[in-house]
């Protein structure tokens, strides 16, 4: 797509009011296509350095571009999708009027919004559901209908904050795969947060583990498993292996496992 | 993954007229309730000898059927009846509340718009919005009636003012409090979108905020019937409850059931303004039952 990388983080960090030190000296690059995850236990600033590729909140120093750009243009420029933990849709819309709201603010014609919605609930499979309301949905289905929103205008890269936390083991693993689907088929680049290890082993590229306090990156995973990842991924030799690595960076970091506060 | 999970409300049209029969049925015994319970003290409280808080008497506690019947009988000998008079009186009291309704709804919905856009606004105007409130309807009243009066409106748009003067406050209030309602997350969502100010306001705090409006209307409704009828009084509006109140009160001695026909009248109005939002609300909004506040 471009010569650029989709995200280049140098230097930056994060202190908030209170004086602490949500994140500091991060040096990331994400290429484009890739799906990368960020892990680390909690506190270890991983929503925080997703919303400053994103320009929600702003580094305290430190420079972000994607592709090539500053953030805060980035996001002018409708480069971002963003998929928060909860679904965030506007219950007085229906599931299509919820995924066509950035079109509405694009200025699509009624026209080309209505046919762009149909693709999309053909996408994230809820034909049939355009109509109903969020309420009257499933978390999952709900999540869906956030992930159809923030793919509707195609933006370059897509930003995920834990999307799955809030669902049951079984309903992830499908949304998992589903996911993978549309990235294959939509052609983003993904930086996903999650704090699940099998998880951000099973979607990505690249795993980024974060240590926390101050939040910094411990090391960088390449998830070598075959394209396409399948249900049968899960059982490979290769994939408990880079589960264990994971870990290992995880705690070599300094995370308590299981008991992190 | 229950992959259908879609509650919908399985009424059918039969199950409405029973629901909506009920309802009817409810407030039919509600008042049946109400006027036993009326009947009941008169009776025991006139053979006890009841004195406190009050005489129990004629005067003082009417059989409601006198109430209802005053109503039938023409209020000058030969001339219409009292009904008839109280007909004219509550259109013309329900066009001052009506006008008050719409004059103070959009005023405060205004000011809760402006309000809603700046934090310095909100610390520098909203104490004299609170302030507004605290001042006595009736100290208010003759100053607008005769300041508008100098101006050459008509005093029953004066009235309407202060009507007005009572809505605003529960428009405003709410509305300030459903505009700022939107979690950080729905905010956020709207950032990352690089919406503007006028688009968050019009797809994401205005559909947010109408719960909250519709409760303020509810409020408003019932207050501006009540702002009419009190604005007549400094006015000397003849033509109006709040008028046939101040009447009826000289005679009370002498026909008590008349001020409480008035009354009864007074409390239909302010039900009918209730009930027109209460069914605005239902149109308008439709989502999901705990939302709706």
């Amino acid at each position: 797509m471009s010569d650029y990388p989709a995200v280049a983080i140098k230097g930056v960090s994060k202190q908030f009011k209170a004086g602490i030190t949500a994140l500091t000296g991060i040096d990331l690059e994400v290429q484009p296509r890739e799906f990368s995850s960020l892990i680390g236990p909690s506190g270890c600033g991983k929503s925080t350095l997703l919303r400053i590729i994103g320009d929600l909140i702003e580094p305290s120093a430190g420079i972000v571009e994607v592709n090539g750009k500053p953030a805060h243009r980035a996001r002018l420029d409708h480069d971002y999708g963003i998929v928060f933990q909860e679904a965030v849709l506007y219950d007085w819309r229906t599931v299509s009027k919820n995924i066509a709201l950035p079109l509405e603010l694009l200025r699509w014609s009624r026209e080309k919004r209505a046919a762009r919605v149909r693709e999309l609930l053909g996408l994230v499979e809820l034909e049939g559901f355009e109509d109903h309301h969020p309420w009257q949905l499933s978390g999952g289905m709900q999540q869906r209908v956030a992930i159809a929103r923030a793919l509707s205008f195609d933006p370059a890269l897509l930003l995920m904050d834990e999307p799955f936390g809030a669902l049951d083991e079984m309903t992830r693993e499908r949304l998992n795969l589903e996911l993978l689907r549309i990235w294959d088929a939509s052609g983003s680049t993904i930086v996903f947060v999650t704090h699940s290890i099998p998880e951000a082993v099973f979607l990505s590229t690249r795993v980024v583990v974060m240590s926390a306090r101050p939040g910094r990156i411990a090391g960088i995973v390449d998830i070598d498993l075959p394209q396409p990842r399948t249900g049968r991924t899960r059982e490979e030799p290769r994939f408990f292996e880079l589960v264990t690595e994971v870990r290992e960076r995880l705690v070599a970091g300094g995370a308590e496992l299981e008991g992190a506060a | 993954m229950a992959s259908i999970a879609v509650e919908q409300p399985g009424r059918t049209r039969l199950d409405g007229a029973f629901y909506g029969a009920r309802r009817v049925g409810l407030v039919l015994l509600g008042l049946a309730a109400f006027w036993g319970l009326w009947e009941a003290y008169r009776w025991i409280g006139e053979r006890a000898g009841i004195t406190w808080p009050f005489k129990v008497d004629q005067t003082n506690m009417p059989h409601i059927h006198d109430m209802l019947s005053a109503l039938t009988k023409p209020l000058q000998p030969g001339g219409p009846t009292l009904i008839h008079y109280e007909w004219h009186w509550a259109l013309f009291t329900g066009k001052e509340a009506l006008v008050g309704f719409a004059l103070g709804g959009v005023i405060g919905f205004a000011i809760a718009v402006l309000l809603a856009h700046s934090r310095i606004l909100r610390r520098g105007l909203l104490p004299y919005v609170v302030i507004s409130q605290t001042i006595p309807i009736l100290a208010v009243a003759p100053m607008v009636v005769v300041g508008l009066g100098q101006k050459g409106v008509k005093p029953w748009v004066a009235v309407s003012v202060i009507a007005a003067f009572l809505t605003f406050f529960p428009v405003a209030m709410n509305t300030l409090r459903g505009l700022l309602s939107p979690d950080p997350r729905s905010l956020e969502l709207m950032r990352s979108y690089a919406a503007d100010r006028r688009s968050v306001l019009w797809k994401l705090r205005l559909p947010a905020s109408l719960p909250f409006v519709f409760s303020a209307l509810k409020i408003s409704a019932t207050a501006s019937v009540i702002g009419a009828i009190i604005g007549e009084t400094p006015a000397s509006i003849q033509d109006g409850l709040g008028g046939a109140i101040v009447n009826f009160n000289q005679y009370y001695s002498t026909g008590p059931e008349r001020l409480w026909a008035t009354n009864i009248v007074c409390a239909a109005l302010g039900l009918v303004f209730f009930a027109a939002v209460l069914l605005a609300e239902r149109l308008i909004l439709r989502r999901a039952p705990e939302h709706v506040a």
